[in-house]
Parts: C-alpha cells; sequence; structure tokens
C-alpha cells in the first residue's frame, strides 16, 4: 500500500490554502470556458498557461487539471439547456437532455448529467491511482526503440479507430509531424523548412496553432449558423438534486459500463467525444425501451456524460506514466510539463513524486469542488449565453490573440493564430480530424529523438523495432491498427460481400 | 436538392488535397537538400521530415483521387450567405491582427469589439465604443498591472508612459 501513503501525501499538497484556492478558480474558469463556444478545454489552457511559469509546477498543474474538469463539466449545461454542445464531447448529451429540459425536467437533467459525469470521472481517477504507477514502473524498462514503438501505437490508432476516412487521419497527422520539425533541429543544429525565412526559425509553437485550430476555427463555424441562443430556463434547487441522487443508483449497471468504455477510450487516443457517442448508443442498444431514446430518456444524459468523463480524466493516465497524452488537451498539459522544466515519463513517478501525487488528489478534490461549483452555480453559468454573441465572440477573439502573443511574446505568432484558425475552419467542415494534427505537433520532436536514438543503437537497421519481444509486440499492435481500414476496404472490394464501405458525405 | 448557391465541396476537397500533396512536397525537397540519409553521425536531419513528407504527399494523393471521383455528388462546403457572414467576422479580425503591430493590442482590441457590437449586434456606437474601451482598459488592468505580462502597446500607450 505505498500508493496510499503517497497518495495521502499528495492530498497535503493539494489541500494548501493556496492550491485550493487555485482549484476554485480553475474549476470556475473551466465551466466558464465550456460553457462558450470558441473556447474549449485544450485552447482555454493553452491560453492560461504562459500565466502559470511564476508557479510552482504543482500548483499550476492543479489549476490548469481543474480547467479541465471545470470544461467538461461546462459542455453539459449548454447542452441541456441550449442544444448547444458546448464542446464536442457533450453533442450526444443533446440528444436526450434537451428534450428533458424542453419537458420542464432541465433540473433533473443537469443533475443526473453532472453526478454521472463525477462517478466517470472518480472511477477513472480510481483506475489512475492504482495503474498509473504500475505502468510507469514497467515504462522505466523502456529504451528509445519502445518509446518509438508506443508513439506509433498511438498514432496508428487515430488511423485504425477514428470514423472519419483513414487518408484525412494520416494526411492531418503528417501536417502535424511536419510543423513539428519545422526550425532548428535540435541534434544537428541544422535550419528544416524555413525557406529562408527567419520567422520560421523558431518553429511552430502547438499553443499558437492548439488557439487557432480550436478557437478561432469554432468562432467562424457558429458563426455560419447565425448564432442565436435561445435556451431554457432552469434552477436546480436541493429537492430536486436530493430525489435525482436517489432515483440514480437504479442506474450503476449503466454507469458502470459507461465508465469503463470512456476509461479504454481515453487511454487509447480515441478521446472523449468517440466514447460519449459509443455509450450512447450501447446504452440505447442494450435498453428495453431503446426506442424512447432521444425523447427526453435520463439514461441517454448518464451514458454519454459518464462515459466522456472518464474518458477525459482517463486521458491524463498516458500522460504521466508514458509521455504520450490520451487527448489534445492532455497534449497540452504534457506541453506545460516541459515547459515548467519536468520531463514527461515513467521517471516522473520516481523523480516528481510530490508532482505527481499531489496532481493524482488535486483530482478527486477538484471534481468534488467542480460538481458543488456547477450545481450551485449553473443558472449564472447559463447567464452567460444570453449575453449578444457579437460581444461574446468579440472578446473570445481578443483573448485569443493575447493567449497566441504570450506564448512567446512574439507578435508574428498572432498572424499565425489567424492562420491556424482559417485552416482548422477548412479541415474541420470537410471532415480531417483535428486531435492528430495536435498530438503529432506535440509529440513530433520526441518521436523523431526516439527514431534517431533507435537507429543510431542498431547503426541504422530498422530491425532494431523488432529485436525483443517487447517492442514486436507493441509494434505489431500499431500495424495491426494501421492496416485495419485497408482491410476492411479490401473487404468491400471483393465481389458478393455486401460491407462496401459508405463515404461519410 | 436545395436552390442554394455556394461553393461546393468537391472543389475544396481537391483544393485541399493538393495544398497537402504541395506541403509534402516542399519538405521532400527540403529534407534531400539538407540530406535524408546516413550521416556521420547518425541519421541526418533530413530524415525524418523526408519520410514523412512522403507519406503525406501518398495519403493525400489518395484523397485527391477520392475527392475526384466523388466531386460529382458532393453537396454545398458553405453557401454565399454562410460565407458572407463568416467574412463578416473574418474580415475584421484579420484587420484587428495586421492592426496589432503598429496600434497594440489595446486600441485594436477597443475597435474590435465596438465594430463587433455595432455591425453584428445592432448596438448603438455610444454603447459599443464604451464597451470597447471598457474591454481595452480591464484587459490592461489584468495583464500589465496584475499579471505583470507585457502586451503589444502602440503609441497611445507610449504618450501615457507605458
Amino acid at each position: 500500500m505505498e500508493e496510499f501513503g503517497l497518495l495521502m501525501q499528495g492530498f497535503a499538497v493539494a489541500l494548501e490554502p493556496q492550491n485550493m484556492l487555485l482549484m476554485l478558480v480553475g474549476v470556475v474558469l473551466g465551466v466558464l470556458i465550456g460553457v462558450l463556444p470558441g473556447l474549449g478545454g485544450a485552447n482555454g489552457i493553452a491560453i492560461l498557461l504562459p500565466l502559470t511559469f511564476a508557479m510552482p509546477p504543482v500548483s499550476a498543474i492543479i489549476m490548469l487539471s481543474c480547467i479541465y474538469w471545470g470544461a467538461l463539466f461546462g459542455g453539459a449545461i449548454t447542452s441541456i439547456l441550449f442544444n448547444i454542445p458546448g464542446e464536442p464531447w457533450s453533442v450526444a448529451t443533446t440528444f436526450d437532455g434537451y428534450p428533458m429540459a424542453q419537458q420542464g425536467k432541465a433540473a433533473e437533467a443537469l443533475t443526473a448529467a453532472f453526478t454521472s459525469s463525477f462517478v466517470g470521472a472518480f472511477v477513472a481517477i480510481v483506475m489512475i491511482t492504482f495503474i498509473a504507477p504500475v505502468i510507469a514502473g514497467f515504462a522505466l524498462r523502456f529504451g528509445p526503440p519502445e518509446f518509438f514503438a508506443v508513439m506509433f501505437l498511438s498514432f496508428a490508432s487515430f488511423v485504425g479507430m477514428s470514423k472519419g476516412p483513414a487518408l484525412k487521419t494520416v494526411c492531418a497527422m503528417m501536417l502535424g509531424f511536419l510543423l513539428a520539425a519545422v526550425g532548428m533541429d535540435t541534434v544537428t543544429g541544422q535550419l528544416r523548412m524555413t525557406f529562408g525565412s527567419t520567422e520560421m526559425i523558431r518553429g511552430f509553437d502547438f499553443l499558437v496553432a492548439v488557439i487557432g485550430l480550436f478557437g478561432i476555427s469554432e468562432i467562424l463555424c457558429s458563426i455560419e449558423d447565425g448564432l442565436r441562443f435561445k435556451g431554457q430556463r432552469a434552477k436546480i434547487d436541493l429537492k430536486v438534486v436530493l430525489r435525482v441522487w436517489a432515483s440514480l443508483p437504479r442506474h450503476w449497471l449503466l454507469a458502470m459500463r459507461s465508465a469503463l468504455i470512456g476509461c479504454w477510450m481515453g487511454i487509447t487516443p480515441a478521446g472523449a467525444t468517440p466514447a460519449s457517442f459509443m455509450s450512447y448508443g450501447v446504452a440505447r442498444r442494450m435498453s428495453k425501451n431503446g426506442a424512447s431514446f432521444g425523447k427526453g430518456r435520463i439514461e441517454g444524459v448518464i451514458a454519454p456524460e459518464t462515459a466522456a468523463h472518464a474518458a477525459g480524466t482517463s486521458a491524463l493516465l498516458p500522460m504521466l506514466t508514458l509521455g504520450v497524452p490520451g487527448s489534445p488537451t492532455a497534449a497540452v498539459l504534457l506541453g506545460g510539463l516541459i515547459m515548467w522544466g519536468l520531463q514527461p515519463g515513467p521517471m516522473l513517478f520516481t523523480e516528481q513524486k510530490d508532482f505527481v501525487w499531489g496532481l493524482i488528489a488535486s483530482m478527486y478534490l477538484g471534481n468534488i469542488a467542480g460538481l458543488l461549483v456547477v450545481l450551485v452555480a449553473v443558472p449564472w453559468f447559463a447567464a452567460i449565453l444570453r449575453v449578444p454573441f457579437s460581444i461574446i465572440a468579440a472578446i473570445i477573439l481578443v483573448v485569443c490573440a493575447i493567449g497566441a502573443f504570450t506564448v512567446s511574446n512574439a507578435e508574428f505568432d498572432i498572424t499565425l493564430m489567424l492562420i491556424f484558425g482559417v485552416i482548422g475552419y477548412v479541415l474541420k467542415k470537410l471532415d480531417y480530424p483535428l486531435a492528430p494534427l495536435v498530438l503529432a505537433l506535440v509529440l513530433g520532436d520526441r518521436t523523431e529523438e526516439a527514431f534517431r536514438q533507435s537507429l543510431l543503437i542498431s547503426e541504422g537497421s530498422l530491425g532494431v523495432f523488432f529485436s525483443n519481444w517487447l517492442v514486436s509486440t507493441i509494434m505489431a499492435a500499431g500495424f495491426a491498427l494501421l492496416l485495419w481500414p485497408l482491410i476492411s476496404w479490401l473487404r468491400g472490394l471483393l465481389p458478393g460481400l455486401p460491407a462496401r464501405r459508405v463515404r461519410p458525405a | 436538392m436545395s436552390m442554394e448557391r455556394g461553393l461546393r465541396t468537391g472543389a475544396v476537397e481537391i483544393g485541399t488535397s493538393l495544398a497537402f500533396a504541395l506541403a509534402g512536397a516542399a519538405a521532400i525537397w527540403d529534407s534531400r537538400r539538407i540530406g535524408a540519409g546516413w550521416g556521420a553521425e547518425g541519421p541526418q536531419s533530413g530524415t525524418f521530415p523526408f519520410w514523412i513528407g512522403l507519406f503525406l504527399v501518398a495519403a493525400s494523393i489518395g484523397t485527391l483521387v477520392q475527392a475526384v471521383r466523388a466531386r460529382e455528388e458532393s453537396g454545398l462546403f458553405v453557401t454565399w450567405d454562410q460565407l458572407r457572414l463568416v467574412a463578416s467576422v473574418l474580415v475584421p479580425t484579420t484587420i484587428f491582427v495586421a492592426a496589432i503591430p503598429i496600434t497594440g493590442i489595446y486600441l485594436a482590441s477597443a475597435a474590435l469589439v465596438a465594430w463587433f457590437m455595432h455591425r453584428l449586434g445592432g448596438f448603438g456606437w455610444g454603447r459599443s465604443v464604451a464597451a470597447g474601451l471598457a474591454t481595452a482598459l480591464v484587459t490592461f488592468l489584468v495583464f500589465e498591472i496584475w499579471f505583470l505580462v507585457a502586451l503589444p502597446k502602440g503609441p497611445i500607450e507610449t504618450a501615457l508612459g507605458y
């Protein structure tokens, strides 16, 4: 029970008054970010990251991860009250949440959503508490080939598991790798792909890319529909909360199943959004009255919310133990670790015990704080969406510009942010996934480093990636995932098989 | 079929995949220039980007073929009306970004907020300008005074002694 002692030490760190305050600030900011269109977990944290350089790393990560929890909670508010998913992972929540609100059961839907979010997160945190040290201990034996293999596996799983066209996933990912390589090569000091421009020598900072791809592009997409917010009103009182809580234990099986789906999808970099859809789909299929889903069933709120929050939380597991983030937001947090001077990966668990366990303890506390904040303050957060979009949009654009500038005090970065915004708008509308692009941009340098070090060990032979059972297994799993779309495509070509792949419109 | 007119998805698909292919080709060309093989100290600087560029070109050609095949049945990427709305946000934002190095971020932000409120929100000039100035002031207090983060400043701030 060494973990238990370390966890208690972590609680001591997280319970310091300063950290408690940051936790609360983080949760409130996070809910705000989750409610506002154009600001999400990933770019909200990207904007605030430069402001945390002066803090101790553990305080900084507590605040930023609490923003993430807050954003996960906040997405449900707009889905249920306004039928507008504040975050992509709350799309599935609108299916039954909004009908419930229309029937005057908004408070019930919100309470169920928040509570099941909390349950999902809680399951994921318990899992992280006990599994993370084991994985980290195992990964201590990894050399460069194994690390490359893990990165290969996580990128391959994007190709194999994404619902969109596989080739587009590859395009987006490769673009991310190329952007990561621009600038000075850290090994030889040579300039790469700068094409004579001095601005390019610094390379592309992924924070700037995230702010543009997720922030600016979201504003552009929202304005297309000529955004008018029309929402239901809701006030949660204690009676409703207690009544819903009393009815929730009936759905424990559903909640557990959704939490497990979420944990699995969060560890593999599929992410919270597919997790919420999958969990909703499974819940509908396994329910006795599946036909009434979409008309305001409480199960239709519980399933996606539990899974999304479990996935969002467990995305931090591979980030902490292997240095491979499971979601764009985890990728931004990983970028934060590097900036605060911490080396992500299994060594964190041995060298930065206070940091790791402080973070894990703050996950427990931050989610409790989040639950309380959203239950109490729902009407105020919902009131924000009654501010006209013209004002909100302008302020978000200003905030994004400031965020892009403060990353490295460069005015050119604001221009880059705008370019990334337009690129993101086009790619999003064409069904190119943005998450692999961001992950490749964050992990590009370290993937390349692992690749080059491996080749140095083997003196240029690619056989090093199959030199022992461990690395071979990981690589084989990666290839299996990578070839999966190809196999299903080939099967579709065979005559007599009706499994022809349908192109998404 | 709707009667709405606009930019067709097929055309944008083809354009985007060509742009991806071009980026890949540029990476291949530049990597070949700096060396993409085995050097004195292991893999040369261009090795990794060279292969990435190659994969990018291959994947984008695949996307291009699919896009060309599906061109006929593709719908609208964006209607002209929608594009006008997007432009009503994008054009002022571009001017805002271009103005920051000249006027500083505070004045540009005030102007952006005022413009958005007046043109997109239908507020009167008085309230719009007031809200713009208030945004700039709050931003100034938060960043310059509270967080001690220096943001781009222009002639007005200089005249005021910052």
